[in-house]
């Protein structure tokens, strides 16, 4: 099913049965960040992982889909559903007009275009009037999903939370998986090869950066609802950075890698949030040990002594 | 070392049981400081205000009363997603009663949002902006010391009433910022000025205000309103002095902090507004004098021992209700904080308005010479008080839809 190897597939239900479970046991504010967060680096995991493509403004298409979720919630009265689906489809359109700059660049060049393109986003909404400045939008109201289920307790938005980091783990697992997703990693393997076998590399690296803006729009627009607020923070470059290490702590090009690293790179920032600015500078020690000792990431440490692929 | 999949799985099991926590058995308020531990507003809330909201449980004597008061403290970066994030975690997971002081504007809106989600309680003391008991006002929040419209009509009138009748605002954008450029321009224009420009300068990033004062200096205008606070005015004022500017800065939010960073020499002649000083009478000097054992070295400004004050009030109604009424139900329990008169040694005898306003006198004071200053933190002379009745905006113009109710 899905394209899942059999550790894959033990490893995705022992997945679902903690994301099941976990709400009963820690606090589901935090594990709703914690999901968000995860469908975030899973959509930034497909470009970097599966395309090798390194794009440093991610943070744009997760904030933009955070405004304008957040946005359509409060000042249209949009129900949840429809909110997040209007986050999703910004971040998708931004994602096409950048990456449709972008791609056609490779490697340094690529990441410093998709830099500058994401501090143009953060200025724009810096400045834009209906993101509120720093003050963020806020009062976002949960609202009732298909204008039925009142979202209003925790558990019940982490059910809808927990459905949709789901469904964009899966599809991008299907995505990597499927004869479109081989392209993609001939593509990363060897750009030049792929062109000489007759495949237009640049539709298919736009379609694949698109695919991740949507999906990181998708993310953002969930977190804004969970939190009922949309600020800077989102779009802010520590963001592209946040999620970069997230990716590579977990293990690059690993299916379950940028869950790993999301769950560590939150759990790290909430617990040890008592250290203040030390957060910053403790992340920072991590990555490094990190990328020196097991470049792998988590996952990849596991996968290898286990000699299996997650 | 190889790792087989047995103790793989067995750790990861390991790690996912809770780790129980043990509960008191006295019944225990629980109050989270929310406050800027490290930014821009450190010095003017901060670890400061934490000391007086201790000091506050302490003068209550909570040691000898059948009940337990713990105090939490966090530390909101001035990010109103951090501060929501807070506050939310405080009343879902441990317990929290109530947070006060709550930083900076922007954060005290999504702060006191947060208090009536979890219908919990929410007293402001360092958030400046009127809309918290105006627009956005609601049934668990109480803004405690200051506001925007208070600091317009003292410090902005008296710069009108001095000459300033022409005003270039160098705001901090945010929702402070644009809260106190608005209240200042309203009392600028009524008083027959006009206001030239205005520019936003992006917070808390922002440390050079150099291309901004010069835009203030090339409008031409007479005064140059600081809609700004904490480091952000200090740098503003220091670097106009640097420029050589000559036209007067009206520095509409200047706590006694800033003067001390700023120095006799630099802010001599300034005009500031606060609510309190520790020299006013004899109460402030009793109260600065017992909280001279925690912090030797400094004396308060108003937010800080406004978060005393709150916290102080907040006691005493708790006790009068009783302990485990008090924790049921947030909006009943601000409703018993309004109905109660304050009174204590920081502002003296005040009320609470039921748009969450606490009235009481607010001062104009002007920085004294180094040569008038007697002694460390002598800093001020009363220039005029702002009898409690007319400090605040009236209720009928807050539009608090708690009132139209």
């Amino acid at each position: 099913m899905f394209g899942f190897s059999r550790p894959q597939a033990i490893a995705f239900l022992v997945m679902v049965v903690l994301v099941a479970g976990a709400p009963f046991v820690l606090y589901p504010v935090f594990l709703m960040k914690v999901l968000c967060f995860a469908l975030f680096a899973c959509a930034f995991n497909l470009l970097i992982g599966y395309v090798g493509l390194l794009s440093f403004g991610h943070a744009a298409y997760f904030g933009m889909g955070g405004y304008v979720a957040g946005y359509a919630a409060k000042a249209w009265g949009f129900t949840p559903e429809l909110a997040i689906l209007a986050g999703t489809i910004a971040g998708g359109l931004l994602g096409t007009v950048f990456g449709w700059l972008a791609i056609r660049r490779q490697g340094i060049y690529f990441a410093m275009i998709t830099l500058a393109l994401g501090q143009m986003a953060y200025f724009f909404c810096l400045q834009a009037p209906f993101t509120g400045g720093e003050d963020g939008i806020q009062q976002i109201p949960r609202g009732k999903l298909f204008g039925l289920f009142s979202l209003q307790s925790d558990l019940a938005m982490y059910a809808v939370v927990a459905v949709l980091f789901l469904f964009g783990f899966l599809l991008v697992h299907r995505v990597v998986h499927s004869p479109f997703g081989q392209i993609l990693k001939a593509i990363r393997e060897n750009e030049p090869r792929a062109t000489s076998l007759g495949y237009r590399t640049d539709s298919y690296k736009l379609a694949a950066f698109i695919i991740s803006c949507a999906l990181a729009g998708l993310a953002g627009g969930t977190k804004s609802l969970v939190f009922g607020i949309a600020t800077l923070t989102d779009v802010h470059n520590a963001m592209s950075g946040e999620v970069v290490l997230m990716t590579l702590l977990g293990g690059l090009g690993t299916i379950f890698g940028p869950v790993m690293g999301a769950l560590i790179a939150t759990a790290m920032e909430n617990y040890l949030a008592q250290a203040g600015a030390w957060v910053t500078v403790i992340q920072g020690v991590i990555f490094i040990a990190c990328v020196i000792a097991f470049r792998k990431g988590v996952i990849g440490v596991i996968a290898d002594k286990l000699k299996i692929h997650l | 070392m190889t790792i087989s999949r047995r103790t793989l799985i067995a750790s990861a099991a390991a790690s996912t049981v809770p780790l129980a926590a043990a509960r008191a058995q006295k019944p225990t308020l629980k109050i989270g400081v929310l406050t800027d531990l490290a930014g821009p507003y450190q010095d003017i809330v901060g670890p400061l205000a934490v000391e007086a909201a201790r000091q506050a449980v302490e003068d209550f004597g909570v040691a000898s009363k059948g009940y337990a008061v713990e105090i939490l403290v966090g530390d909101h970066q001035n990010k109103p997603d951090i501060g929501a994030g807070i506050s939310r975690q405080w009343y879902d997971r441990d317990g929290v009663d109530i947070v006060v002081e709550g930083g900076s504007s922007a954060v005290a809106l999504a702060a006191s949002e947060v208090a009536r989600d979890k219908n919990k309680v929410y007293i402001n003391s360092g958030g400046a902006t009127s809309d918290l008991t105006g627009i956005r006002c609601n049934a668990n929040t109480l803004h405690w010391v200051y506001d925007t419209f208070m600091l317009g009509r003292s410090t902005g009138g008296a710069l009108v009433g001095a000459g300033g009748t022409s005003w270039f605002f160098i705001t901090a954008d945010y929702a402070f910022g644009h809260a106190l450029t608005r209240d200042v321009s309203g009392f600028v224009e009524a008083a027959g000025g006009k206001v030239v420009g205005k520019v936003a300068t992006p917070f808390p990033a922002t440390t050079d205000f150099s291309s901004y004062l010069l835009q203030a200096q090339a409008s031409g205008a007479k005064v140059i309103g600081l809609a700004n606070a904490g480091a952000d005015t200090i740098n503003c004022i220091k670097q106009a002095k640097e420029f050589g500017i000559t036209q007067t800065l009206g520095g509409l939010l200047v706590f006694i902090s800033d003067i001390h960073s700023l120095g006799l020499a630099v802010a001599q002649g300034l005009a500031c507004t606060e609510s309190f000083y520790w020299d006013l009478n004899e109460r402030t000097r009793a109260f600065s004098a017992r909280i001279r054992k925690r912090v030797p070295e400094r004396r308060l400004g108003m937010a800080q021992a406004g978060t005393y004050s709150s916290v102080l009030h907040y006691l005493k109604a708790a006790e009068a209700m009783g302990i485990a009424e008090a924790k049921k139900d947030g909006a009943l329990t601000t409703a018993r904080l309004k109905a109660m008169p304050a009174d204590d040694d920081v502002f003296g005898a005040g009320i609470i308005r039921p748009d969450g306003r606490k009235l009481h006198p607010s001062y104009l004071f002007e920085v004294k010479k180094p040569s008038e200053s007697k002694g460390p933190w002598d800093y001020y002379k009363v220039m005029a008080t702002t009898p409690s009745d007319q400090a605040f905006r009236p209720i009928k113009d807050g539009a608090c839809p708690l009132i139209k109710a």
